[in-house]
């Protein structure tokens, strides 16, 4: 419950569950690897992965919390339920 | 379960899984009720729903027919949107996601028998309420305004709703060379750089239409209070000669026959247009169910549940909340708080314990032209010690100067996230 109440934080500007708005600038996460998810964490907090906001929003997460964060995106369905 | 329902609950599959609080049973957990439709209470309503896996029974009263958007508002004004681009309906969650919508204002509320009274006389028990009304304004702290007549003449515009078209007819009627005046409240208010972007989508109204105009913001602050540096650099850029910016200009009466303003140390203004924003506090039934613990303006909560401290079972989201350090009363924080809130609530029905460390963000986006943006982030974490939110040190900041770079992702932001309240 964690997980899905902190991932559910990123939803804002992420869409729910991952599933962000198809013509909307800000990219989903729902069914991206979740290896994939943490790295762009990584270098986004590092700088190695330029951005607008992300570099500031990724330092507020460790190592764990933006893992398990990946992870919960990578179990959710890039399409919701009909 | 019906078939709705039931391909409901698989849509909400991912989060449930997720969710203890739904493991195996499917008994109701309980009734919610939720006050108010704004960016904390729609998302706090549907959460409520994903969160507890369908089995909360969840009921949003608001009087309105439709969501209407603070944020891009003042784009409005500016004229580069219209009203129809900032509004949303409410029906998809009822439909999607199985929330009771009650068109009515919730008047009181009894927390001894926790129930809810409306407008018409009809009473809503709960077992958990949730109380997201926004702020009111404190009329008593501004002379002059306590007529209808004053009121329909000198808006705010701070709402959304009526007042924001009806002041983007005012700009549109003033003539050429006219003054348009906007005061301040002294902090904390709703959305601390909204004023600042207000002056630069009303300049960038006149610079185009009205370029013989004048902005004239005098602010009770000290400063410009959010986003400074950038806001100062797009007025040098864009608006030298329309925007003036007096701080420390505290008003407190206004003569709407003649719209003049007066200062604190008597000074007068008058103005074309004139838009004061008046002291604000938490919505009214906020304040007469007592919940208005802080300076008898703004409601403590835990910030692990958003429980008020001085009523069990009623909860508190959004811009009525007296805010930890470094959190803003924005629309994206009380999104957050509708979340953190509702994964609370759900796990409360549960008998299960709730998130001890909750964890979010806040994202501001504000335009400084039609297509020119700038930002401020934080990340917020719970500290344990000091039983409040506070700003994750080295985290967030501002964009590094206005820039059409950002404007996708701003009109990006109101997308999702009105998707995400409401979709």
């Amino acid at each position: 419950m964690q997980t899905a109440a902190w991932a559910a934080a990123c939803a804002t500007c992420h869409g729910t569950a991952g599933r962000a708005a198809p013509d909307a600038a800000v990219p989903p996460l729902a069914g991206r690897d979740a290896g994939w998810i943490a790295a762009q964490m990584r270098d986004f907090a590092s700088g190695a992965r330029p951005a607008t906001i992300m570099h500031q929003i990724a330092k507020g997460y460790d190592e764990e919390q933006a893992a398990r964060i990946a992870a919960w995106f990578a179990a959710q369905s890039p399409q919701e339920a009909p | 379960m019906n078939r709705r329902s039931l391909l409901k609950g698989l849509g909400a599959a991912g989060l449930l899984a997720a969710a203890p609080a739904v493991r195996a049973s499917q008994a109701p957990l309980g009734k919610v009720v939720v006050v108010g439709g704004g960016y904390g209470g729609a998302t706090a309503a549907k959460y409520l729903r994903l969160f507890g896996g369908g089995r909360i029974d969840v009921t949003l009263v608001e009087p309105n027919a439709e969501f209407v958007s603070c944020p891009l508002s003042n784009l409005v004004l500016g004229g580069s949107k219209a009203m129809a681009d900032i509004t949303v309906p409410y029906d998809a969650l009822a439909r999607r996601h199985g929330v009771r919508l009650v068109r009515a204002r919730a008047v009181a509320v009894d927390a001894g028998r926790r129930t809810l009274r409306l407008a018409g006389g009809q009473v809503l028990p709960y077992d958990r309420l949730v109380l997201s009304p926004g702020v009111d304004f404190m009329w008593d702290r501004m002379a002059g305004m306590d007529t209808p007549e004053a009121r329909a003449t000198v808006l705010h515009a701070w709402n959304a709703e009526h007042q924001t078209a009806a002041l983007r007819r005012q700009l549109e009627a003033m003539p050429d060379g006219g003054t348009f005046i906007l005061t301040i409240p002294a902090a904390p208010y709703r959305c601390p750089p909204g004023p600042y972007e207000r002056a630069c989508q009303v300049a960038w109204y006149f610079k185009r239409h009205k370029p013989r105009s004048k902005v004239r913001i005098f602010d009770a602050n000290q400063d410009i209070t959010s986003k400074g540096p950038l806001f100062r650099q797009a007025w040098a850029e864009h608006y030298a000669d329309l925007i003036e910016y007096n701080p420390q200009f505290n008003a407190v009466r206004v003569d709407a026959a003649t719209r003049t303003v007066e200062f604190e140390f008597g000074e007068t203004e008058r103005a074309d247009v004139l838009n004061v924003l008046p002291p604000m506090r938490a919505g009214a039934i906020a304040v007469d169910a007592g919940l208005a613990t802080a300076n008898g303006r703004w409601c403590e909560v835990d910030f692990l549940t958003f429980e008020s401290v001085a009523a069990p079972g009623v909860h508190v989201l959004g811009d009525s909340i007296q805010i930890a350090p470094a959190m803003p009363k924005s629309g994206h924080m009380a999104n957050q708080h509708g979340k953190t809130c509702a994964a609370a609530v759900a796990a409360l029905l549960a008998g299960e314990p709730v998130d001890p460390e909750p964890l979010y963000a806040n994202t501001c986006y504000s335009f400084t032209s039609d297509r020119e943006v700038v930002h401020v982030s934080s990340v917020h974490r719970y500290d344990p010690g000091k039983k409040t939110m506070l700003s994750v040190h080295g985290a967030g900041g501002l964009s590094p100067a206005p820039s059409e770079q950002e404007a996708p992702y701003a009109f990006g932001w109101a997308r999702n996230i009105w998707a995400d309240m409401l979709g």
